[in-house]
């Protein structure tokens, strides 16, 4: 308890150092924790796909078509439960700030397929009898103020024209990790548009999705499904949701870790920071170090002081700056929703910010401990004359 | 008197880049217990550096030093700041207080090393500071006493283990005359009243007439005797 109160009063003892020191440490984990947010929200994708559903693109690159005619093939596979497709809209909603993903989807199926899409029966009913309509996610509706029965319309960039769609249901997702951002429509819809404008467009699909029976069989499935495509004239590429996911993050995989070492580098600069706050203060304190060795205090009981003054000041700063991720993530999730649907302050953020404040509070106390505890207490007391 | 201090053919030297200062040369002391002694001399002749090394803060680079029996140039760095807490008292020029502590806890300090429990440190401290006279004192910082006050509180916290020796560096060296007078009264007492043996370095002559023996440092030689057992 004495040491306890001794550590905080010296912490304290320059308090606008201090201040400025607590305010670095808190200002810089939180930016550690927001940028490993940031690096999770971008794999939000990832972990919300499931290890039962496979994705079948062109093997040459996503932006080539699939005939629609490998639905059949496809569902004779062994393992395939069910098979779903669809297409990338590319549509702008007013302009192109207004940005979401939207898509033309085999309604029925891909309903099936994702039950994370959350809609009720009377919704659902609505949204799969009416060839126009369109369901939006909760967070996409609210953005935009749409409301059940409105028309929306889209200007179609791949697919030229305005389309107008009715909102027949908003989804809400099963969990947190689920996009409320998507706009997704009747493949239908947009394939006899396509028959009746440019038919050479037509019966071409972006990608399948593929439900399989059990997660264990999708390595057999996805290999079945490649074989029976191998020296068409479109072969396919099969791989799970997660791998498909994972390959468009590979393509912005430089930003990422790019951002993954400034988040280091943050709490690099943050340790020298702190560093020279203990060593300012060793320096200040040689002389009192000497006396306590004076009065019998050994070079652990001295080693303490300091590295517990150290761990309450990184301690304090780190208790801020944990504090304030949650709140500035929530704003920050806010202004970014439109590319990142789910900015959640991940477990795994907290606890590399617990650890960080640990390592800065250790690292930054380790030369002045060092030489506080090799001091001759002659020399520390000369230094006080 | 049996000695509490032996100091026998001690030197001491310290080493300035290339070269060797021979500090003190051959010293032979004895202090015998109870006894009140002043080492005098002129800047840089060694006084507290012998100081230093009776109170085990330094080490001899030749010779014995027994305090109290022990020999302590043959003691370890982790026994010799045990036995520093135990044995000696220090009372420094400065004070050298801490300034984030009370009075009160700036004397416990030495007693946070002792096995005895919060309800007896807190009476050891009180008795300490009605010693010095400081027991309506005890809650204030080091920066809200005057010189004569702090160096009092320094006093309590030397003497609170009931060490084997005192040993003062300086004690009146930043006080004005009247706080000097009383500390210089205050360790003449201790050394009357409680038999405290006191080793004290001071330039000042007002401060060593009330030593009961004087010795005198030269160019890191120890000179004549001179005793003050008639005052």
């Amino acid at each position: 308890m004495f040491i306890l109160k001794i550590l905080v009063r010296n912490a304290f003892r320059h308090k606008l150092r201090t201040f400025l020191t607590i305010l670095g440490i808190t200002v810089a984990i939180l930016a550690f924790g927001l940028l490993r947010t940031f690096i999770n929200a971008w794999y939000g994708g990832v972990e919300a796909s499931s290890a039962s559903r496979l994705i079948t693109r062109n093997s040459l690159s996503l932006i080539f078509f699939l005939p629609l005619s490998y639905k059949d093939k496809i569902r004779q596979v062994d393992g395939v439960k069910t098979v779903s497709w669809g297409n990338w809209f590319g549509g702008i909603y007013v302009d192109e700030k207004h940005f979401f993903a939207n898509f033309a989807v085999d309604a029925k199926s891909y309903l099936d397929l994702y039950p994370e899409y959350i809609l009720t029966p009377e919704e659902e009913t609505a949204f799969l009898r009416d060839r126009k309509g369109f369901v939006a996610g909760r967070k996409l509706a609210k953005r935009f103020g749409w409301k059940i029965g409105d028309t929306v319309t889209l200007r179609g960039t791949i697919y030229p024209g305005n389309w107008d769609f009715v909102l027949r249901g908003i989804y809400r997702g099963r969990d947190e990790s689920i996009d409320e951002t998507q706009f997704f429509f009747h493949w239908d819809y947009l394939n006899e548009s396509l028959k009746k404008t440019t038919p050479s467009r037509a019966d071409q699909v972006g990608w399948y999705m593929v439900g399989v029976s059990h997660p264990d069989l999708t390595p057999e499935v996805s290999l079945a499904i490649d074989r029976l495509f191998k020296n068409s004239i479109a072969e396919t590429l099969t791989e799970t949701e997660k791998a498909f996911q994972l390959s468009f993050i590979a393509m912005s995989e430089a930003i990422l870790i790019a951002i993954e070492l400034v988040s280091f580098v943050v709490i690099i600069i943050i340790i020298a920071v702190v560093a020279n706050t203990m060593s300012m203060t060793y320096r200040e304190r040689i002389g009192e170090y000497a006396i306590f060795k004076t009065l019998g205090y050994r070079g652990w009981r001295i080693a303490g002081m300091i590295l517990g003054e150290s761990m309450v000041i990184t301690g304090i700063g780190s208790f801020w700056g944990i504090l304030l991720t949650f709140p500035v993530a929530r704003y920050a999730g806010k202004i970014l929703s439109n590319y990142f649907p789910v900015f959640k302050v991940p477990a795994e953020a907290i606890y590399m910010e617990i650890v960080a404040s640990f390592i800065v509070g250790i690292l930054a106390a380790i030369v002045p401990t060092w030489r506080a505890i090799r001091i001759r207490i002659a020399d520390g007391l000369r230094r006080i004359d | 008197m049996a000695p509490i201090v032996e100091i026998i053919d001690v030197s001491k030297s310290y080493q300035r880049g290339n070269r060797i200062i021979p500090v003190l040369q051959n010293i032979n002391l004895i202090i015998e217990e109870g006894e009140f002694l002043a080492l005098m001399g002129p800047s840089g002749s060694g006084k507290s550096t012998l100081l230093n090394l009776i109170a085990a803060l330094d080490q001899v680079d030749r010779g014995i030093i027994r305090v109290g029996g022990i020999d302590i140039t043959a003691l370890s760095e982790s026994e010799l700041a045990e036995w520093r807490a135990i044995n000696v008292g220090f009372i420094f020029q400065f004070y050298n207080l801490i300034p984030v502590l009370t009075a009160f806890e700036n004397v416990e300090l030495p007693l946070l090393l002792t096995g005895l429990s919060r309800k007896e440190r807190e009476e050891h401290v009180a008795t300490a500071l009605r010693v010095v006279n400081l027991e309506d004192r005890m809650d204030h910082y080091p920066a809200q006493l005057s010189g004569g006050e702090q160096q009092r509180v320094a006093i309590a916290r030397a003497i609170v283990t009931d060490p084997v020796i005192l040993v003062a560096d300086e004690p009146t060296g930043d006080l004005d005359k009247v706080a000097a007078r009383e500390i210089l009264e205050l360790m003449d007492r201790l050394n009357r009243e409680s038999h405290k043996t006191i080793i004290m370095v001071t330039h000042d002559p007002r401060a060593a007439e009330k030593a009961r023996v004087i010795r005198r440092l030269e160019k890191g030689f120890l000179n004549d005797v001179h005793s003050q057992d008639s005052r």
